[in-house]
Parts: C-alpha cells; sequence; structure tokens
C-alpha cells in the first residue's frame, strides 16, 4: 500500500550515516554492495551488458566545495536515503513501493512493478534505477536480508557497504532513538539531511568534513593556529615550539 | 527529463480525446439538436479510439505492460492510479452515450444526463494526467500552477479543433463550435506563453550546495563523476535540450499548433462548404505536428533536481 505508515513517536528508523571527513572514495561500498544485492532480495541486477546499464544501489561523487585556500575536495556516496516522507512510495501507482511501519525501511516488491519509472522521478536523490532486465525498479534495501538474517554472525548483521567500508566512514543504526550511536554521532558531528528545503525528511546523515587542521575551517573565518603564533614569537624551533605544535595538532581534531 | 515517444503520445491524444468528449458532452447535453445521429456516431468512436490509442501507447513505458492492471489500486495516493482509474471510469458514461445514439435516433433526456457525465468525467482525467507531472516537487518545469490548466486547455483546444473539422466533414460545420475553438486556442496559447514565461524567470530552490549539504564551505561543483559510462539515471532525468534549440522548436509550435490552425479555421468559418472541410482538415494535422513538439518540449526543457549530483549548476 502506498499510504505511508502512521508515524509513533519513538518509531524505528533504520539508516545510515556517512561521514564525508573518513570517506577515501574508494567505491568498495558500491561494489560491496553490488555482491550483495545481485543474490539477495533485488537480484539479480542487470549489469553492464549489451544495451542495459547496470543498476547500483550506491554511487560515488566527488564533489570540490569552495575556492583556493579554503576549498576542499569532497568524496561523496550516494545511496537511498529512506526518507520518512518518501515521494516514491506515494506516486507509485500499483502498491509496489512501500514503506515498512517497523523500521522505516523503502522497498520495491519487483513482483508487482509494472515499471512505470514515476518513483525515480519523484526522488531527488537519484536512489531508484530501472532494471533493464527484470523491467521492474530496483533500489536500495539497507540489506534487509542481511540486518535480520540469523545465518549470520550478529556483528555481520549490516549492511553490506557498512560492513565493508575500510574507512569506517559508514555507520548503520536506528536514528529514532536518541541514545544510539548514530545518533550520538550525527548530533557531535552536526550531521545534516540533503535537500531539507524539498521536505522528504531523509532518514540518512551526513557527516560534513572536519574544519581543516591548520585552522582554516570549512572557508569560514580564517583562524590564527598556535604554530603560526609560536613562529612569529620564536624563529628557531625550541622545546615551546615543538609543544605548541602538539597541543595544536591536538586542539584541531 | 527523457521525452519518451510513449508518453508523449499518450498525453496528446488522449488529451485531444477527452477534450472532443467535453465539447461533445456540452453539445448533447445543452443543445436539443446535438447535431444529430451521424454526428453523434463519428465523434463519439472518434474520441474514444484516440483515448484508447492513447492508453494503449502509454503501456509502452512501462516495463512490464502485463502487470498495468494493478496501477488502478493506489488511487489515495497516486496521481497516475487516478488517471488510471478516472480514464476508465469515463468509458461509462461515453460508452453508454454512444450506445444509446446506436440505438435510438433521438435519446432526448437520456444523452442530457449522460453528456453532462462525460464533461465532468473527462475534465477530471486531463487533471489527473496534468496532475502526475505538477505533483512532482523533483521537476519544477511541472511543479508549478501553469502546468494542470495548460493541459486542460491545450486538451480542450485540440478537441474543439477536432470537433469544428468533423463537423465540417459532416457538412455540418457550425459557427458556434469554429467559434469556441478560436477561443480555446487563444486561450490555450496564452496558458503556453505564461507557462514558458514562467520557467525562464524561476528556477528549483535546490542547488548542488543543498544537494550535497557542502555549501557552508564554499560553491560546489562535480569534480568526478561515478562512472564513466551513461547510467538509467543520466538518460532519464538528465536528458536536456540546448537553448537556442528549444527556441527554434518553440517557434515551431506556436506556429503549427495555435497560428496556423487558428487561422485555417477563422476561413473555414468564413467560407463553409466542402473548402471549410478541406481547411479544417489542414487545421487538424497542423495542430498534431505542434501538439507533439509541444509535448515533447514539455519533457525535454523539464530539468530534474537530480542532475544537481552529476554537475548541473541550476534545475
Amino acid at each position: 500500500m502506498t499510504t505511508l505508515p502512521e508515524p509513533v513517536v519513538g518509531q524505528k528508523k533504520l539508516g545510515l550515516v556517512i561521514d564525508l571527513d573518513t570517506c577515501v572514495g574508494c567505491h568498495a561500498c558500491a561494489v560491496s554492495c553490488k555482491e550483495w544485492n545481485a543474490s539477495g532480495h533485488s537480484g539479480p541486477l542487470s549489469d553492464f551488458q549489451s544495451r542495459s546499464d547496470g543498476v547500483w544501489f550506491n554511487r560515488i561523487h566527488t564533489f570540490e566545495a569552495g575556492d583556493g585556500e579554503a576549498s576542499r575536495t569532497v568524496h561523496f556516496p550516494r545511496s537511498c536515503l529512506h526518507c520518512e516522507e518518501p515521494a516514491c512510495v506515494t506516486v507509485c501507482p500499483t502498491g509496489a513501493s512501500y514503506k515498512r511501519s517497523e523500521d522505516g525501511i523503502v522497498l520495491v516488491n519487483a513482483d508487482t512493478c509494472i515499471g512505470c519509472k514515476l518513483c525515480s522521478w519523484a526522488c531527488p536523490y537519484g536512489a531508484r534505477e530501472f532494471d533493464e532486465g527484470d523491467g521492474v525498479m530496483k533500489k536500495c534495501t539497507l540489506c534487509v536480508d542481511k540486518i535480520y538474517n540469523d545465518n549470520l554472525p550478529e556483528a555481520d548483521r549490516v549492511p553490506a557497504c557498512v560492513s565493508t567500508c575500510p574507512a569506517h566512514a559508514r555507520h548503520f543504526g536506528d536514528l529514532g532513538d536518541p541514545n544510539s550511536d548514530v545518533s550520538r554521532l550525527v548530533a557531535d558531528r552536526d550531521g545534516y539531511e540533503l535537500m531539507p528545503e524539498l521536505g522528504y525528511k531523509p532518514v540518512n546523515r551526513y557527516l560534513p568534513p572536519r574544519p581543516r587542521k591548520n585552522g582554516s575551517s570549512c572557508g569560514s573565518h580564517e583562524q590564527i593556529s598556535l604554530v603560526d603564533l609560536a613562529a612569529k614569537k620564536t624563529a628557531p624551533e625550541t622545546k615551546g615550539t615543538a609543544f605548541l605544535r602538539w597541543a595544536d595538532r591536538i586542539l584541531s581534531r | 527529463m527523457h521525452p519518451a515517444l510513449s508518453v508523449i503520445i499518450f498525453t496528446t491524444t488522449s488529451g485531444a480525446g477527452y477534450g472532443l468528449l467535453v465539447w461533445y458532452g456540452s453539445i448533447s447535453a445543452f443543445s436539443e439538436a446535438a447535431g444529430g445521429r451521424v454526428v453523434a456516431l463519428v465523434v463519439l468512436p472518434l474520441a474514444l479510439l484516440l483515448i484508447t490509442a492513447g492508453l494503449l501507447s502509454s503501456t509502452f513505458h512501462l516495463g512490464r505492460p502485463e502487470r498495468a492492471w494493478r496501477a488502478f489500486s493506489q488511487w489515495r495516493t497516486s496521481w497516475l492510479s487516478r488517471e488510471g482509474v478516472c480514464s476508465f471510469i469515463t468509458y461509462v458514461p461515453a460508452g453508454l452515450l454512444t450506445l444509446t445514439w446506436l440505438v435510438s435516433p433521438a435519446p432526448g433526456r437520456i444523452a442530457v444526463v449522460l453528456g453532462l457525465l462525460t464533461v465532468c468525467a473527462s475534465l477530471v482525467t486531463i487533471y489527473c494526467t496534468a496532475m502526475i507531472y505538477a505533483s512532482l516537487k523533483t521537476v519544477h518545469q511541472w511543479c508549478n500552477p501553469y502546468v494542470a490548466p495548460n493541459y486542460l486547455a491545450l486538451g480542450l483546444y485540440t478537441g474543439a479543433l477536432l470537433l469544428a473539422a468533423a463537423l465540417h466533414l459532416l457538412g455540418r460545420g457550425s459557427t458556434s463550435v469554429d467559434f469556441v475553438a478560436l477561443v480555446a486556442g487563444i486561450a490555450a496559447l496564452a496558458g503556453k506563453v505564461s507557462y514558458w514565461r514562467y520557467i525562464r524567470n524561476t528556477q528549483h530552490p535546490s542547488s548542488p550546495e543543498s544537494a550535497t549539504g557542502l555549501g557552508g564551505i564554499g560553491r560546489v561543483r562535480l569534480f568526478e563523476a561515478p562512472h564513466t559510462e551513461e547510467n538509467y539515471l543520466m538518460r532519464e532525468m538528465g536528458f536536456s535540450i540546448a537553448r537556442k534549440h528549444a527556441e527554434k522548436l518553440r517557434k515551431l509550435s506556436v506556429l503549427s499548433l495555435f497560428v496556423v490552425p487558428l487561422v485555417l479555421i477563422l476561413i473555414a468559418l468564413l467560407t463553409g462548404g466542402v473548402a471549410a472541410a478541406i481547411i479544417a482538415m489542414v487545421a487538424v494535422l497542423s495542430a498534431a505536428v505542434g501538439i507533439l513538439v509541444e509535448r515533447w518540449l514539455f519533457f525535454a526543457e523539464a530539468r530534474h533536481v537530480v542532475t544537481l549530483f552529476y554537475g548541473a549548476r541550476v534545475a
């Protein structure tokens, strides 16, 4: 049913927290995701064969932000954000798209999808792709067939993209619980949602790149670093400057 | 947005078919004569044929057309589903109206009731078709208050042209129907021009900065795409047309959809007879080319916000 589940206080909202500070843009999440899902709930996924494009649930972009000295180059993994108010679900004419009431995961029933592609038009995040092979829409399942899989050791019951990330840039958990690890991480690091102006209330959060260690943070105000101060006072390297340099490093973390 | 031929044909032919039903239904309800049996049995089947052809064409856009019947179920939330439901509901009064004319040379009051029901159902269906697009907040060129009036005006205008031409062909040319076509055409042209002005002067509120959330650092631009090949998103959502080409096509659509048919209908109105029938047919052919170009542009000029992740500055 494409009518969204009634919002409940304390509702479980499973989702991802993606750390743009530590992501190295290696595409391991995309590949691992493809491996799991090509044989899982949504499998098989069409690939770069003949005329089809290949379906991927993760796409890793790299952006430059800011100019000159203050600019940053940021790897940016993009996948389904499992919105609280997903337009992709409500536009679906068949009920194949749905949002699970128990954990908020947005899924497609490949057995009833007619492949009209309207959900992909409604999603601003490009989370849905058309599978030429099956004639239906496919999307990130948050590895629903992995995270609840009793046959796996408990430590492995996280989405494939999370378990494979070599930089620990991806975190999985309940963003509806303010005391969960992921919620605390979001609070500590000022995690944000993408395109909040559209009002789809994405569950996934992105953690911004940390300010530069030399103090020129996110292109805002120039901070005078302790090293620069020390250098001005005493030109030759002394124990004092070494300490200040160390303190600067620690404090800028 | 990728201009899929199946969807262009669907929205234009079914739009004209429903427009034709609206005008014929009005005649049937409000005018005693209603053009008689011959007109009814030409116009009603023509409208139903156009609608059916359009709906069939829309199934070519589906990856799984054999499951199309499932689209009738989610009318509570989905405009596409509502469109499907309304299009089928419209068959009932329109089909019954055709049937009554088949069995009776003068159906009388029943034609009035069925005519009114046909008018309402047809208008609602055109509105639902428009709302499939106008409800998508991801596409600024669709999600605006001009789209639904545009769809209604163009459906009514192309329907009126068809009715005028059909009446001239049957030797029952009607000054008032010609006049309705002229007024509908001018209204539709005004609507389209306002729409073009709106999409030229406004843009989507989202930006690469809000899409990535990196705006706090500064201006955001794509440094490296996720892949070297094109993907589904880029082909479906990233289709774009150069502004100078769009300008040319807009001129072509204004000329062939509005200027030529309106002038021809005016001439047909003044001449009458066999000449009027031929002139009205040419008007319909010209408008057919024009509406296809107009609808192609409606898709080609629409920019989806997902392109902001792929290097677009604005959507």
